[in-house]
């Protein structure tokens, strides 16, 4: 009738405290300096890039772990500012206010530039066109020699360094920006673009390069007559360039100062070309 | 009584007693947390001004209880017609087997989680509505995304509310010589509307709540919409985006409307309660 | 007298029942065609024992079915000792209809209307940062049980209070003591009812994303521990479905799995405990 015994309560109990107590006292073996564990958070054009650095140091380096987690350049400068993280990600300078917490390290440069879908006939668009589009003036794709439809306008959420980069560069305020859709990751912005013959946005260079290698039906437009590409970012042409920092607080680990120690050194120079970023020159990085 | 009695009495009640204060715990803390910006004033002004952009300062939320509001109704207008005519189907129409087809497949449908629903909306809808209108991502998209969501538990819990009905009623009602469909319409459905609308009640309030679906499909403008063709952002949505790196007042004004938020959904919860208790004419 | 009319004809109400019904089937089986179309392509042995590559897009999910079963084994853990004992509080040691068991059913009731964002919201703030515990499979597991429990409780005690009152007097005559009668007897009958009660709670676990999200965090490596970061399937479906162009297919797929894994639980369900609709 009933298989219910104290006796099987208790072996039960004792099992599952097994499981909780190795679990628990694993999660403690990650204090020395070979094994261990580097968490990092922020901007969603750098985590990419940390991620595959993250991955070649874990091959390097067996015992440790490097997990990274998005959320913007805000969430990376809050989370490690409080301690939430060990290393924050922003894909901007930071402000003097911020640099009180944080101290930046640029591991990579980047731009910013407009992404239109695949299919979209339009090539080029003027400064002016552009924020005329984000303001709403201009609300039909005829009016600059594409097709008659409706612009459907991505803006970024707020709280990510490429809305506050983008809203600079073109003198607006966000209350000003008529929005269709607002996104959050890079990512997320690419897929929509790509996802919308009508639709225009604006997102990292080297993530867009990357993406559209991967086969996302985006194209990037050039900005102020440049071309947007990593060579006119790299050659310091392009005008809406940004550097990608880590931020680090300055009671930083062991673990976590050998790690960005390696992301600024020469051994990750084709990681970060393969993500489409310019790498930044390692002979003067301080270590 | 005896000393084991004593102790596992004693370790029982305290552990309701912790299960019992989990939502004080919530509450209090949500509360905590909000009241910063909780002064007289304040409170007014969330409602009061229409434009929310937390890094300059501005606050309001008006447009994101529109967007929440709006979805919501709408999901509801679509589901809760289907929901109880599909219960009504299955229970009184439907042959045998197309009944038993009809159940599982609601109860399928209602243990999908929303992402599942939200990735086809994103895949599928938002394309689909493109075509039409717009950008695609809108009121529309999340109210028919909701409405799937919702139209099998408004259903089931119609279903479990006729079936608390008494059979008398219904033999009573051929006994008076009625047709099918005026037995439902004036005796059964009657007798079971206080548990009905209990069900709807409760299942609004579970649409309130609904974050993942819609941070998918509503395309996160903040704005009133204007048509249903028009992206908005539902208040859950705002927390979702923006809780991460909320600082300072932001973060205040998000665990502001996650309060606004609970006393929402508890009061469906409680509104829900009391239809059952006071509308009930029968025993 | 009822009114005659076009609403009070049985074979037009009759029509529109079908069409209703026809409606709601083909809107259901459209959508769960697109995702097995979607996800059925990208699925393989080989997914479900692989890991991800190309963040997400190609390789498998093995290390997110971990995860998933982490947090999961962490939430029930909680929620079952916590859970049997609200239920027996509420049949066995509360007296019925007093004060105290109402305080305790009008709080279950309200903890189960809170949304799910709040519970999202109340994890990171109190689980993560006010209790230390950071993006971890732990903290999700905390914030997932205090969710599952209001509808474990509620399956339970329901469950307990169909043992038949009989069985309770013949106890009290042959003198048994309380603990005596709920381990042995009380439980043991209900055996059933606590079984679909968990298995139900893992199912609603199992649906929840953004909870885990701001609590287990994204990460997609193998958890080693409960201290790690980890991505449930429900959120790994978000990221793909969200952030990861050419990740729908992977998205479908994993979207595929999941019902599945709900589909089979739910059979369970209805094997373990029949004739019961919740």
């Amino acid at each position: 009738m009933s298989s219910f015994t104290w006796k099987r309560v208790a072996t039960t109990a004792r099992w599952m405290g097994m499981v909780v107590t190795g679990s628990l006292i694993l999660a403690g073996c990650g204090n020395n300096e070979t094994t261990g564990k580097v968490t990092l958070s922020g901007s969603s054009t750098v985590a990419p890039l940390a991620q595959v650095i993250g991955q070649q140091y874990e091959s390097e380096n067996p015992g440790m772990e490097i997990d990274v987690q998005t959320g913007g350049s805000s969430r990376g400068i809050s989370d490690a500012t409080r301690g939430l993280v060990d290393i924050g990600m922003a894909s901007r300078a930071l402000t003097p206010e911020e640099q009180e917490n944080l101290s930046p390290h640029t591991i990579a440069w980047d731009g910013i530039a407009p992404i239109v879908h695949r299919d979209n006939p339009v090539t080029e668009l003027s400064d002016s066109q552009i924020r005329g589009i984000y303001t709403g003036e201009i609300s039909n794709w005829s009016v600059l020699g594409g097709p008659d439809a409706e612009i459907v306008v991505v803006n970024k959420a707020e709280g990510r360094s490429t809305l506050k980069l983008f809203l600079h560069y073109f003198d607006l305020k966000n209350s000003e920006i008529a929005a269709d859709v607002v996104i959050g990751d890079n990512q997320q912005g690419i897929k929509t673009v790509a996802g919308n013959p009508y639709a225009i946005g604006y997102v990292s260079i080297g993530t867009a390069e990357f993406e559209a290698s991967e086969g996302a039906a985006i194209r990037l437009l050039p900005m102020g007559g440049v071309e947007a590409s990593t060579a006119s970012v790299s050659s310091g042409r392009f005008p809406l360039s940004r550097p990608l920092n880590l931020l680090v607080r300055p009671d930083l680990s062991q673990a976590s100062q050998r790690f960005l120690d390696y992301a600024r050194s020469a051994q990750v120079a084709d990681l970060v070309k393969g993500q489409f970023f310019v790498p930044i020159d390692y002979s003067s990085a301080e270590h | 009584m005896r000393a084991g009695d004593l102790l596992v009495q004693s370790l029982v009640l305290f552990l309701a007693g912790v299960a019992a204060a989990i939502v004080v715990v919530i509450g209090v803390y949500l509360f905590l947390e909000s009241a910063p910006l909780l002064t007289g004033t304040g409170m007014l002004d969330f409602f009061r001004d229409q434009r929310w952009y937390p890094l300059e300062g501005e606050f309001g939320m008006a447009a994101m209880l529109a967007g929440t509001l709006s979805v919501t109704a709408l999901a509801m207008l679509l589901a809760a017609p289907v929901g109880i005519a599909a219960a009504v189907f299955i229970r009184y129409y439907a042959p045998p087997a197309v009944a038993i087809f009809y159940r599982r497949l609601l109860e399928l449908l209602s243990g999908i989680p929303s992402v599942v629903f939200g990735f086809w909306g994103l895949v599928v809808l938002v394309p689909l509505i493109a075509k039409l209108e717009g950008p695609g991502a809108s009121v529309l998209a999340g109210a028919l995304v909701l409405g799937l969501m919702i139209l099998p538990l408004v259903s089931l819990s119609t279903d479990s509310s006729l079936a608390q009905v008494p059979r008398n009623y219904w033999l009573a009602g051929t006994a008076l010589g009625l047709g099918r469909w005026a037995i439902v319409r004036k005796v059964m459905i009657p007798a079971a509307a206080p548990g009905i609308l209990a069900g709807m009640v409760l299942q609004t309030g579970r649409a309130l709540g609904e974050t993942m679906a819609l941070l998918m499909v509503t395309g996160n403008v903040v704005q009133w919409p204007s048509s249903v063709f028009e992206p908005v952002r539902a208040l859950t949505s705002n927390i979702a985006l923006e809780m991460a790196y909320a600082t300072g007042d932001h973060r205040t004004a998000l665990f502001v409307s996650g309060l606004i938020l609970l006393v929402m959904t508890a009061g469906m919860v409680a509104l829900a309660a009391l239809i059952q208790r006071r509308l009930r004419r029968y025993a | 007298m009822l009114k005659a009319g076009i609403f009070s004809s049985d074979g037009l109400v009759s029509v529109v029942l079908w069409g209703a019904f026809a409606l709601v089937t083909v809107v259901s089986l459209w959508m769960l065609g697109d995702i097995l179309l979607l996800g059925l392509g990208h699925l393989s042995l080989d997914f479900v024992v692989a890991e991800p590559a190309d963040a997400g897009r190609n390789g498998g999910i093995a290390p997110l079915i971990v995860s998933t079963l982490m947090v999961l084994a962490v939430c029930m853990a909680v929620v079952i000792p916590v859970g049997l004992a609200t239920a027996l509080a509420i049949t066995e040691f509360l007296a019925p209809r007093s004060r105290w068991q109402a305080i305790l059913l009008r709080s279950l009731d309200l903890l189960s209307a809170v949304p799910s964002i709040v519970f999202g919201l109340f994890g990171y703030a109190f689980f993560a940062i006010q209790l230390g515990l950071g993006f971890s499979i732990l903290s999700g597991g905390l914030a997932l049980a205090c969710m599952a429990l209001p509808l474990f409780v509620r399956i339970t005690a329901s469950s307990l209070a169909m043992v038949p009152h009989s069985y309770r007097q013949a106890a009290d005559a042959l003198a048994i003591s309380r603990v005596s009668w709920c381990a042995h007897i009380l439980l043991p009958q209900s055996n059933s009812g606590i079984a679909a009660a968990t298995i139900l709670s893992i199912g609603r676990s199992l649906a929840e994303t953004a909870v885990l999200i701001f609590t287990a965090g994204y990460v997609m490596r193998m958890p080693d521990s409960i201290m790690d970061s980890g991505r449930t399937l429900a959120v790994h479906i978000y990221d793909l479905s969200m952030n990861v162009s050419g990740g729908d297919p992977a998205a479908g797929a994993t979207a595929l799995v999941l019902v599945v894994i709900l589909i089979v639980l739910n059979l369970i369900t209805r094997k373990v405990l029949p004739d019961r609709t919740f």
